[in-house]
């Protein structure tokens, strides 16, 4: 637990010395608020909170997307990495650092986009609202850091980087993130619940709103859960085959 | 009391095999120099060691356990071949991130003074020297006072000075009872620290002796002769045949000289030159040795074997 601690410390270090790296992942979320959210919504309360909860949606996919499969696959590649495994730890604390430090960069990158919300629009949330999509923020991360996980693990960190960025804008153009709740063009409308996004932008949106929840989305946001922890899981053992047997 | 050991060790990656069934038993406050070229198995041996990876078949034991169980590698230190510190960390950061996984480290300033790097703690690793960084790794190996510290090459890319200082660590961590497991590539450097050498080629343990008895390699010579055919004679190794030439590595070539006039067999073009010790070491551990008898001094070998290049020196 300690030395989780410690590892969770120095990973927030490492991540905190390069500060374009924190900037970011805040960054297209925060200029989607500025750009689409305030000049077409930001006068209508409803329409903007249900906007600020999509963009927070997609603010917490992107961070973690790339925060772990650039992240990791970077790792992967140092000396260091292997370093550390000969010292008296298993992988535990290592990876309970990665976690927790990532938890925190998620919910730092949200911070510009709230207060976005808070400044620019009429969007509004009670404060047990306000609790609930905290909530939900760290719910909704879970599929998104298995996502990043397995790219990680899977790719060396060149194709990484290129699959995250690739990834990363149809999830949330085809889950419905830059559409209001009820007005997504056909095609997406049809796709969208078979997403990942879709599912976790649903949450957020029940948390802040009053919106009812479309149960294949949610169904199908477990079975992405199951999926890309399996994948994920395998491509950590995988790795640790290839180097470490 | 021995702290390390490796039991048939064995280690394949695919179709190669980059250790094949060596035994190493490391007693406690030895020093062991680990010698042998590029892909000889020797970074291999020691990932076994410090738990890194797995051996294909055979058993590695760390203070008679498993060094794969964390628990096992809280007297170790270690020293990788690659240096590779996260460049956005400091110096005293690292020290103390790694100190962190120790019950009872060194103190980051007692650390810092005896690898020479009081006046670095504030500097990012990133913006440290080649040889700063990897004064730096080898500081890290000893920071949870370790019994037993392996170092892969641990003066790769340092200046004579630095040389000299890392080595003065290292004999004092030595001479206050630590055990050291080094691999390098410098004959000089083995010498100049380690009692015990074990020679490692293609996979194999081809000496395990002392300094002195691996020294006495340095008298082995390079002959040449034309020859029609060569009998049987002690002490011959490395016999290569080109051009109705042939070469040969002898340890003694006044017994050689005096075994071939005896011999009665027709010769010409007798040379006899010294051979650098690396050159020595290095015809030995690429001519596969036909015996099972791994010592290298005074083996007796017959067959004729075509020097193949060094497998990747």
């Amino acid at each position: 637990m300690r030395l989780a601690l410690v590892h969770t410390r120095y990973q927030l270090l490492e991540t905190v010395r390069v500060p374009i790296a924190v900037v970011g992942s805040a960054f297209f979320p925060t200029v989607s608020m500025l750009f689409f959210v305030v000049p077409f919504s930001g006068d209508d309360p409803v329409a903007a909170t249900y906007a600020t909860a999509s963009m927070v949606t997609f603010a917490v996919m992107s961070t973690n997307i790339f925060q772990y499969g650039i992240g990791v696959a970077e790792d992967r590649a140092q000396p260091w990495d292997p370093y550390l495994r000969t010292l008296p730890a298993g992988p535990a604390p290592r990876f309970a650092g990665r976690i927790t430090a990532g938890l925190t960069m998620t919910l730092l990158s949200l911070i510009p986009v709230v207060v976005v919300a808070a400044v620019a629009t009429e969007a509004r949330v009670s404060a047990p609202a306000f609790l609930a999509a905290l909530g939900t923020v760290v719910v909704v991360a879970v599929p998104f850091t298995l996502m990043g996980l397995a790219i990680g693990y899977a790719l060396p960190s060149k194709a990484a980087t290129v699959v995250a960025q690739v990834v990363f804008f149809p999830l949330a153009f085809g889950g419905g993130l830059l559409f209001p709740p009820d007005s997504s063009p056909g095609f997406i409308t049809a796709i969208a619940p078979y997403l990942p996004t879709r599912g976790a932008v649903e949450l957020m949106w029940a948390a802040v709103g009053d919106f009812r929840i479309n149960p294949t989305s949610l169904v199908m946001l477990g079975v992405w859960v199951v999926v890309l922890a399996a994948v994920a899981g395998w491509a950590y053992r995988r790795d640790e085959g290839r180097r470490f047997h | 009391m021995i702290v390390a050991r490796a039991i048939q060790a064995t280690r394949r990656y695919g179709e190669v095999t980059a250790l094949d069934r060596v035994d190493l038993d490391l007693h406690a406050g030895e020093l062991v120099g680990l010698l042998g070229p590029n892909g000889a198995g020797k970074s291999t041996l020691l990932n076994l060691l410090v738990g890194l990876r797995r051996v294909s078949s055979g058993r590695v034991e760390l203070f008679g356990g498993d060094p794969r169980n964390p628990v096992y590698r809280r007297r170790i230190g270690v020293t990788p071949q690659e240096t590779g510190l996260p460049p956005t960390l400091r110096v005293g950061e690292v020290i103390d991130f790694v100190s962190a996984h120790y019950p009872d480290p060194m103190p980051r300033a007692e650390l810092l003074d005896r690898f020479g790097l009081a006046d670095l703690a504030r500097r990012q690793t990133g913006g440290l020297s080649g040889g700063q960084k990897r004064r730096l790794a080898v500081a890290l190996a000893f920071v949870g006072r370790p019994q037993l510290v392996f170092l892969d090459e641990p003066t790769t890319g340092l200046d004579v000075t630095a040389r000299r200082e890392l080595w003065e660590a290292i004999r004092q961590f030595h001479a206050e009872g630590g055990t050291v497991l080094l691999t390098s590539h410098y004959l000089e450097e083995i010498e100049e620290l380690a009692q015990r050498v074990v020679v490692l080629g293609r996979g194999r343990v081809l000496a395990d002796d002392t300094v002195g008895a691996i020294r006495d390699l340095s008298r082995v010579r390079r002959v040449s002769l034309v020859a029609p055919d060569l009998p049987d004679l002690p002490g011959v190794r490395g016999v290569e045949r080109v051009d109705g030439v042939t070469r040969l590595l002898t340890t003694d070539s006044d017994q050689f000289v005096r075994d071939l006039v005896r011999s009665g067999v027709a010769f010409s073009d007798l040379e006899i030159r010294p051979t650098s010790l690396e050159d020595a070491f290095l015809a030995l551990t690429t001519a596969e040795p036909t015996t099972a008898e791994p010592a290298v001094a005074g083996a007796t070998t017959t067959a004729e074997t075509t020097t193949a290049e060094p497998a990747d020196a």
